[in-house]
């Protein structure tokens, strides 16, 4: 059963990127919340090419920041859009969203812990 | 050993680009980042760095596209790509190599894996990179070696050209890959009618090849002009070669010593497929076989440089060829061979279309022109007065004073001497000093070597020259000369010189005494004007030659005159 956060992950994460650490963890969260308009715009339109792109990139990146149940989430979306179901989208998107949302709250926590703003 | 390299990131998604180039910038490394393909590929050509991390998906231009521009801006430099992509896409990894890719990372990133891959790829470049330098660098060499080659080869071609080659009677096919591959042909005018020729083969090919051959062009040359005999000429060129060639190396080679006015063929053969004396007279071919060892093989003490001697004619030819002919294959590998030539000499109809028929022979048997092997024809045509010796290495005196002369000197030899010394290169260069003369040194040598062998053959060793009617004649006289000389242990021949010189005018007379009991001049003269026999025509052209020709009455002391008069 994928974690939420993967603990090991972060402190591989912290060792790399040292002070530069919190930033990443920013970074990370904007860009994910534009990952989701994408996905979210590529359900809508119906382009299974797009929605499996989109899938496949937020898995990647989420994988890298150790949001292993997340990653998880979009691996399935990408293997329904390359298999062309679209009809599945609508109800992966949402379990989707709300596992963003979970896993933000554990971020902004983690940042905190580093000290700094939320 | 890990080496600080300078590497591009491509990677659209900020977290992942920080994330990537944080790692790598930790290893040591300068990190440049594009967040598009378009931007890495113009990243790309400003910083030109050595190494490459590409993200597959991106937009405005994706990994792939970048990756075969970065490819082709790089051109023969190895410039590694790594793609960034998920390891459960068969397809991707597909399309990635094909776009150039020499690697993959997944996500997430393991920096210990990318570390090792950075590593690895770089040794790569870095081998890449020697390969290039080497090619250069050998292509360099390569291009300074044609160059001295082509060097070597003019002045090559200045040295075995020197000779006669030219001569009308003289046909050759040798191209000059031949001639760059050891292959040497040399002609020259001997004084005293006769024309040496000198077919070689060194082993080898190339440069060390053509090295050898200059030495034993300048010897033959040389040697010649001075009025060596042919004997003498090829034991010099042995030791010559013997003392500079290596002990793998050696030069099979045809000597022929063509005596045309006394019809006499002398032929050495070291080394080389049979050449053949073609007679006009019945249509026989006989071979000239190789009997001796190639030169530079043997010490000077151990040569043998004894010629087969065969009897010549107007009309008949010599045919003479390297190995390079019978050697040659074909498409099918087939070789050329003994038999085919020999099938050509049988069906040839026509002596003057011999040469040509093995030529067409060999063409047709080739399909092409053959580069590597040579062919000589020496006919014996009727050269009146064309075939003046044309004296080489002699240079002309400047203008001089006209000073008196009156010397004269005389020399004897004895059965040692006899046996062993060849006199008339001494004489001849004796001659080279009476500047007025020099102009006529070739038949004055003609005239002394004629009333020399005179001397030693009928004075001293006795031999009648009747014998000598037919091929086999020939033989056995000079195999009776050689056993008798070989034998002989009292008698003598000398010569004398005696040149008076005032103003503009002077003579030279050469006295030839022998010890042998003499014999009546003018009878044999007379016998000699009227029969057309072998080696029966030395005394009437030695009076043709010579302003003057008288003799003792009991005929042991021979005197010829030259005079000279209102020449500088």
């Amino acid at each position: 059963m994928a974690e939420h956060l993967d603990t090991s992950v972060l402190v591989t994460l912290q060792e790399v990127m040292e002070a530069e650490y919190p930033v990443l963890l920013d970074t990370f969260l904007v860009d994910s919340e534009e990952r989701l308009r994408l996905l979210q715009a590529a359900c809508r339109s119906g382009e299974a090419e797009s929605l499996r792109q989109a899938a496949h990139s937020f898995k990647g990146s989420c994988s890298n920041m150790g949001a292993a149940l997340l990653a998880e989430l979009c691996r399935e979306m990408e293997e329904s859009a390359r298999r062309d179901q679209l009809d599945e989208a609508p109800v992966l998107i949402e379990r989707i969203e709300r596992e963003f949302a979970i896993v933000r709250i554990l971020y902004r926590a983690e940042r905190q812990r580093w000290g700094g703003p939320g | 050993m890990p080496r600080r390299l300078s590497i591009l990131i491509a990677e659209d998604g900020a977290a992942d680009r920080m994330l990537l180039a944080a790692i790598v910038r930790q290893q040591g490394h300068h990190v440049v980042t594009a967040a598009n393909g378009a931007e890495a590929v113009e990243l790309f050509e400003r910083e030109r760095p050595q190494l490459v991390l590409m993200d597959a998906l991106m937009p405005v231009m994706d990994g792939f596209e970048a990756a075969q521009q970065i490819k082709q801006l790089a051109g023969n430099e190895l410039v590694p790509i790594i793609f960034l992509t998920s390891l459960t896409e068969n397809e991707a990894l597909v399309r990635c190599l094909e776009a150039g890719g020499d690697d993959f990372i997944a996500k997430p990133y393991n920096p210990i894996i990318l570390e090792a891959k950075i590593q690895a790829m770089n040794r790569l470049r870095r081998l890449q990179a020697t390969v290039l330098e080497q090619r250069d660098l050998i292509g360099r060499r390569n291009q300074q070696l044609l160059d001295e080659q082509r060097a070597a080869k003019a002045i090559f071609d200045k040295v075995a050209h020197a000779g006669c080659l030219n001569a009308p009677n003289i046909r050759y096919r040798q191209s000059p890959r031949a001639l760059f591959n050891g292959d040497l042909l040399l002609a020259a005018q001997a004084p005293a009618g006769r024309m040496f020729v000198l077919l070689g083969d060194f082993t080898g090919h190339g440069l060390p090849a053509a090295i050898g051959a200059m030495p034993l062009a300048e010897t033959f040359y040389g040697m010649t002009a001075k009025g060596y005999s042919s004997n003498q000429i090829l034991r010099d060129i042995n030791a010559k070669l013997k003392l500079i060639l290596p002990v793998e190396m050696f030069c099979c080679a045809t000597f022929l010593d063509i005596n045309l006015e006394q019809g006499i063929l002398r032929v050495w053969n070291g080394g080389l497929p049979d050449g053949y004396l073609l007679k006009t007279v019945n249509g026989a071919r006989l071979p000239l076989r190789s009997r001796h060892l190639p030169l530079g093989v043997r010490e000077a003490t151990s040569f043998d440089d004894t010629f087969e001697t065969l009897p010549l004619a107007l009309g008949d030819r010599l045919l003479l060829l390297s190995d390079g002919l019978l050697e040659s294959c074909n498409a099918d590998d087939q070789l050329f061979g003994e038999q085919r030539l020999l099938a050509v000499l049988e069906s040839n109809s026509d002596p003057a279309t011999l040469f040509d028929d093995i030529q067409e022979a060999l063409h047709a048997f080739h399909g092409q022109i053959l580069d590597d092997l040579s062919l000589v024809e020496v006919s014996m045509i009727a050269e009146p007065g064309a075939v003046a010796p044309h004296l080489l290495h002699v240079y002309p005196l400047g203008s001089r004073e006209l000073r008196p002369r009156d010397w004269s000197t005389c020399f004897e030899l004895r059965p040692g001497s006899l046996r062993s010394a060849d006199p008339l290169p001494m004489a001849m260069q004796l001659l080279l000093q009476i500047s007025p003369l020099r102009y006529r040194v070739g038949t004055i040598f003609t005239v002394l070597t004629e009333l020399y062998a005179n001397a030693v053959e009928h004075g001293v060793l006795l031999l009648d020259s009747s014998i000598k009617s037919d091929a086999e004649g020939f033989a056995s006289y000079y195999r009776e000369r050689q056993r008798r000389l070989d034998a002989l242990s009292e008698g003598f021949v000398s010569i004398e010189f005696t040149v008076k010189s005032e103003g503009a005018n002077g003579s030279l007379r050469i006295a030839v005494r022998d010890s042998g009991p003499g014999f009546d001049v003018q009878c044999a003269l007379n016998q000699q004007y009227c029969s057309e026999s072998l080696g029966g025509r030395g005394l009437r052209m030695i009076r043709q030659l010579s302003e003057r020709f008288y003799w003792e009455p009991d005929g042991k002391v021979l005197n010829v005159e030259f005079h000279w008069s209102g020449h500088a």
